[in-house]
């Protein structure tokens, strides 16, 4: 039997229908002739991107779901900007605002929510904005380019995203909440609390148990009034506070409604021929606001619309995620405390984490994590089954790498491992190679075993897995996680020495030996660069450098390369150059037959294969042209990418270059304790990459967001937000003083990222940023330092400095053979 | 008998090396590296690492060997053989220190 296909009608064309069709056209192709009435003038689009929208990571073409041509390819009609304003379940019909009717055989209902609007005063005024589509990012957007103050009302996931985005275009943002705490439906308090810090340390204002009186404005919004009183000027006000299922064409059309629209498990309402999915539509007594369940609705809607079915819809929790970059938070489930309730909670201030499981039965039924999210998927599996969880209770919280059937043992799960289990992947080290080292030649000491065996003696990401595995052969005997001496010649760590060259005053490198009590006479090609380092850093002006406790590269002011030949990197200042600059570069590529020359990753030029004695000759000639060291060999500043920022690119909101080469003027020539590199773009697209840095800028209209702690070579690591600062000379002064605190308190070798992690995160934006006074201070000391520091040294070694190390001490000329 | 094979060549003082340092020495082809401990004694080596050939005389000099400069290979400066679990070795090359004279007897 051939049948005509049937009449669907959708009203409403979001993400709840939109999916169903996906499922209903795989299942019953051509048995629908499927129109749809969008009161949106547009495509199915990703309504949860618009924040990333907002944010300007993403554009709206980049979120669209179902194109003109999926429409055109399912024969589907589409009227946009057609909000259906009437059903007429007698005569099967649907009008439209715009006079529009469709007669159905089915109708879905998905008329999603609306947006609560609060009742004050004002409320309706131009400049009061909803977050719910793409028409609200678009005037948010207009709103933003003109900058000022906003104030978003309403302190859940849609207000702080919507907050987030507008920081990220510059707007200075306020968010009022009336709750004391952030997301409370989502989070339990410490988590709200450490979400809240999050968002001050980007600048954005947050105010709880805060309730908004009036909207102030006469033909605009010119403020928020509170009720205690207070007034916030702004230009934008965003109510984000809740959303309401949209019902009322249901219930004008006479269907069963309650908080949504009633429908049975099947999702089909009060009337057979009319069904109804997403927000709009009430399923066993809940409706819901996240997409997940929506999709499932949208699958058993399809599965019923297709033929006789037995799908039903099934309640589940679905996690929280807040998608603002760089902040992990995920919630799910129920949180509240309660007496048949325990929990287990981990937290580390330090690195900000906050971890909460809340079991009642030896079941979860909730769990919070903040800062490290990792696991929320696996809480929620364990959740969703009912698993019981006591046999891993005492490590449940750690995660799910943490479980190895039972209570988790890191040492009795490497015992466990084969012999031919490969431990060090740089090396190609096998666990049976590095235990029978260990046994053959009595290795007791991590060191050891890497110089016997190479194992965790490259990249060291297996380091911990050497250690586990030392114990499990070694026992007692092994005390890993003890602190590490630096070196084989003392038994201190770096902090205890870096603390003792202070305290007692050691101003030499012997000195430093013999107060400290160094087991070998002349240290080892470990600890002095440290000690030479820790020396210069913390006696500017009066210790001297003492060249041969460096690095080779360090010694003579260019990279040796495989061949022994070296390699000259000048610096071009934020990535800027001139033609002069070029033609110089080319004449000495020419006059020293430098067999090579390369752009390299950080915006200069590398002339590669220079013989060592050809260097002063080399540096000679750049430096007629102008050019200084870049430093591409040091632990110093090396780079500071910039992109072309305001004086160029369209989207550029500051002299993203201009300031890079400030601060790369003011920065370069210091030593740290590890390389440093610096970037700034000119608005959050973020082109010079600095959220990879270990010090990013991101101009924004507003000013500068200042990122810090970043990497991209052995570990890839996304910055973390140091804070907002509004003038050029604050980011200079902020990274200055962040370069001077790491200076003193870095070890040697180790990154910004390293000594933040261990230092924390918020002691370093309190001391660099926050507390105005001690930011001073370290500027100060950095200022001072630079004194000693800012001096070319290839300048130094064309007058004549250390010629020995660009000479032969002697030559022989060979005579011919007789 | 004691006598060297091969004459001795006056290649400069110790103090036109660094303490903890190296210079080299050119003869056609081979550069050798002449070594000054702290407590001033003088070794030569062939400036060749006998992992990958890197140019021992850049590297770093402590407790009587140097860590090369490419993949920190230790070698004993005496025998220029790798210490620690490394293999291979480095030709060494008779020197002589006469006060502060440095004499290098140099390969043929
Ligand atoms: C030349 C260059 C590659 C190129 O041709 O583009 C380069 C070359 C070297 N890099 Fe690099 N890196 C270069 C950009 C980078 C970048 C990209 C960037 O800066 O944007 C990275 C990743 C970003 C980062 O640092 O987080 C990078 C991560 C590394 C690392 C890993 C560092 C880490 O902490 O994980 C090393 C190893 C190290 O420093 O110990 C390294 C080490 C090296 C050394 C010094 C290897 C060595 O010890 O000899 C290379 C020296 C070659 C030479 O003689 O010039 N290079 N290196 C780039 C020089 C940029 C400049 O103008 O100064
Ligand atoms: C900024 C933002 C971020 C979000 N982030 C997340 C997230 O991270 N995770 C998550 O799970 N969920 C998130 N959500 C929620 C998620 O987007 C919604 O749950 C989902 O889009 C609802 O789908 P729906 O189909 O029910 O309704 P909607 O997608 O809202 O679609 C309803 C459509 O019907 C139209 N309409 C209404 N009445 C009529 C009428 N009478 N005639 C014709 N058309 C009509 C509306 O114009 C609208 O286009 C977010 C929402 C927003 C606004
Ligand atoms: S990635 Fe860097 S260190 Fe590795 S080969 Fe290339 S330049 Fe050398
Ligand atoms: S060449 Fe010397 S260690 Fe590799």
């Amino acid at each position: 039997m051939t049948s005509k296909p049937e009449r669907l009608v959708i009203v409403g064309n979001g993400m709840a229908p939109g999916r169903m069709l996906e499922h209903l056209f795989e299942a019953a192709p051509g048995a629908f002739e499927v129109t749809i009435f969008n009161a949106e003038p547009r495509v199915n689009y990703d309504r949860i991107m618009l924040s990333p929208v907002l944010s300007g990571e993403k554009n709206y073409d980049d979120i669209i779901i179902h194109g003109d041509d999926w429409y055109a390819r399912h024969g589907v009609t589409l009227h946009r900007g057609q909000k259906v304003v009437a059903i007429d379940r007698a005569t099967r019909t649907v009008t439209s605002e715009g006079g529009v009717t469709a007669e159905y055989d089915k109708l879905v209902i998905a008329t999603g929510s609306n947006p609560f609007i609060i009742p004050v005063p004002g409320n309706m005024l131009p400049g009061v904005l909803a977050y719910r589509d793409l028409d609200d990012v678009d005037q948010m957007l207009a709103a933003t380019r003109a900058g000022g103050r906003a104030v978003v009302i309403g302190g859940g996931l849609l207000g702080l995203e919507a907050a987030a985005g507008l920081k990220a275009q510059g707007m200075e943002v306020t968010v009022v909440h009336l709750m004391p705490t952030l997301m409370e439906r989502q989070l339990d308090p410490a988590a709200g609390y450490l979400l809240q810090k999050a968002l001050e340390d980007r600048g954005i204002e947050v105010r709880c148990g805060a309730n908004t009186k009036a909207i102030l404005g006469h033909d605009r919004v010119t403020g928020v009034e509170l009720a205690d009183g207070s007034v916030l000027d702004c230009s934008l006000v965003v109510m984000a506070v809740g959303i309401r299922p949209n019902v009322a064409l249901a219930q004008a059309a006479g269907l069963e409604v309650g908080r949504g629209i009633v429908v049975d498990a099947g999702m089909r309402t009060s009337d057979p021929n009319i069904w109804s999915v997403g927000e709009c539509a009430e399923v066993g007594g809940q409706v819901y606001g996240l997409v997940a369940p929506l999709y499932e609705m949208a699958r058993v809607a399809a599965g019923h619309l297709a033929g006789p079915s037995d799908a039903a819809f099934r309640h589940s929790e679905t996690p929280t995620k807040l998608k603002v970059t760089g902040i992990n938070l995920y919630s799910v489930g129920d949180f509240a405390e309660g007496p048949d309730r325990e929990e287990i909670v981990l937290r580390d201030a330090r690195r900000g984490l906050y971890k909460r499981v809340i079991l009642r039965d030896d079941r979860i039924i909730g769990a919070v994590l903040y800062g490290e999210t990792d696991d929320g998927g696996w809480f929620n599996e364990l959740m969703k089954k009912g698993e019981d969880i006591s046999d891993m209770r005492d490590t449940l919280i750690f995660g799910q790498a943490h479980q190895g059937g039972g209570s988790f043992d890191p040492v009795a799960a490497v015992a466990a491992l084969p012999d031919d289990a490969e431990i060090c992947g740089c090396n190609g080290i096998c666990k049976g190679q590095i235990t029978g080292a260990i046994k053959d030649r009595g290795l007791t000491t991590l060191d050891e075993v890497r110089a016997h065996t190479k194992a965790s003696a490259s990249c060291g990401t297996c380091t911990g897995l050497v250690e586990n595995l030392m114990a499990a052969v070694l026992g007692d005997a092994f005390a890993a996680g003890a602190v590490k001496p630096m070196c084989g010649c003392t038994t201190l760590p770096h902090g205890d020495v870096r603390r003792l060259i202070k305290a007692k005053e050691l101003k030499t490198i012997p000195a430093v030996m013999q107060e400290l009590e160094w087991s070998t006479s002349g240290g080892c090609a470990k600890c002095r660069p440290a000690l030479n380092y820790y020396l210069l850093s913390d006696w500017p002006g009066e210790y001297v450098d003492d060249g041969q406790s460096r690095y080779i590269n360090e010694r003579v002011h260019a990279n040796i390369q495989k061949d022994g030949t070296y390699s000259v990197v000048p610096r071009m200042w934020g990535g800027m150059t001139t033609a002069d600059e070029l033609r110089a570069i080319a004449d000495v590529t020419d006059k020293y037959a430098i067999p090579a020359v390369k752009v390299t990753g950080g915006q200069r030029i590398d002339l590669l294969g220079v013989r060592k004695e050809d260097l002063p000759g080399v540096w000679e000639d750049l430096g007629k042209a102008g050019f200084v060291s870049g430093h591409a060999y040091s632990k110093g500043l090396r780079t500071v990418k910039t992109c072309v920022g305001s004086t160029w690119c369209r989207f550029g909101t500051q002299d993203s270059t201009g300031l890079g080469i400030k601060l790369e003027k003011f920065l370069w020539g210091s030593w740290t304790p590890a390389k440093v590199k610096f970037a700034v773009s000119g608005c959050p697209r973020n082109c010079a990459e600095a959220t990879c840095k270990d010090v990013g800028v991101i101009c924004v209209d507003s000013g500068y967001e200042i990122h810090f702690a970043g990497a991209a070579g052995l570990e890839i690591k996304g910055t973390a937000v140091l804070g907002h600062v509004k003038t050029e000379e604050e980011v200079i002064e902020v990274s200055a003083a962040l370069m001077q605190m790491y200076r003193e308190q870095g070890f040697y070798l180790e990154r910004i990222y390293k000594w933040a992690d261990r230092v924390g995160h918020d002691e370093v934006r309190r001391q660099v940023l926050h507390d105005v006074e001690s930011r001073k201070r370290w500027f100060d000391r950095f200022v001072h330092s630079q004194k000693f520091a800012q001096v070319d040294p290839w300048s130094e070694r064309v007058s004549g400095k250390d010629k020995h190390e660009f000479k032969p001490m002697f030559e022989t000329v060979l005579e011919p053979a007789e | 008998m004691n006598a060297p094979i091969r004459p001795w060549t006056l290649i400069g003082t110790i103090d036109d090396i660094p303490a903890q340092g190296a210079r080299c020495v050119k003869m056609g082809g081979m550069t050798i590296a002449v070594f000054r401990t702290a407590d001033d004694r003088v070794f030569a080596l062939e400036d060749k690492c006998p992992h990958k050939h890197g140019p021992l005389s850049q590297g770093i000099v402590h407790d009587g060997c140097v860590t090369c400069p490419l993949h920190n290979w230790v070698i004993s400066l005496e025998t220029g053989t790798a210490q620690g679990a490394d293999e291979g070795r480095t030709e060494t090359f008779p020197i002589r220190l006469e006060g502060r004279a440095i004499y290098l007897s140099l390969p043929r």
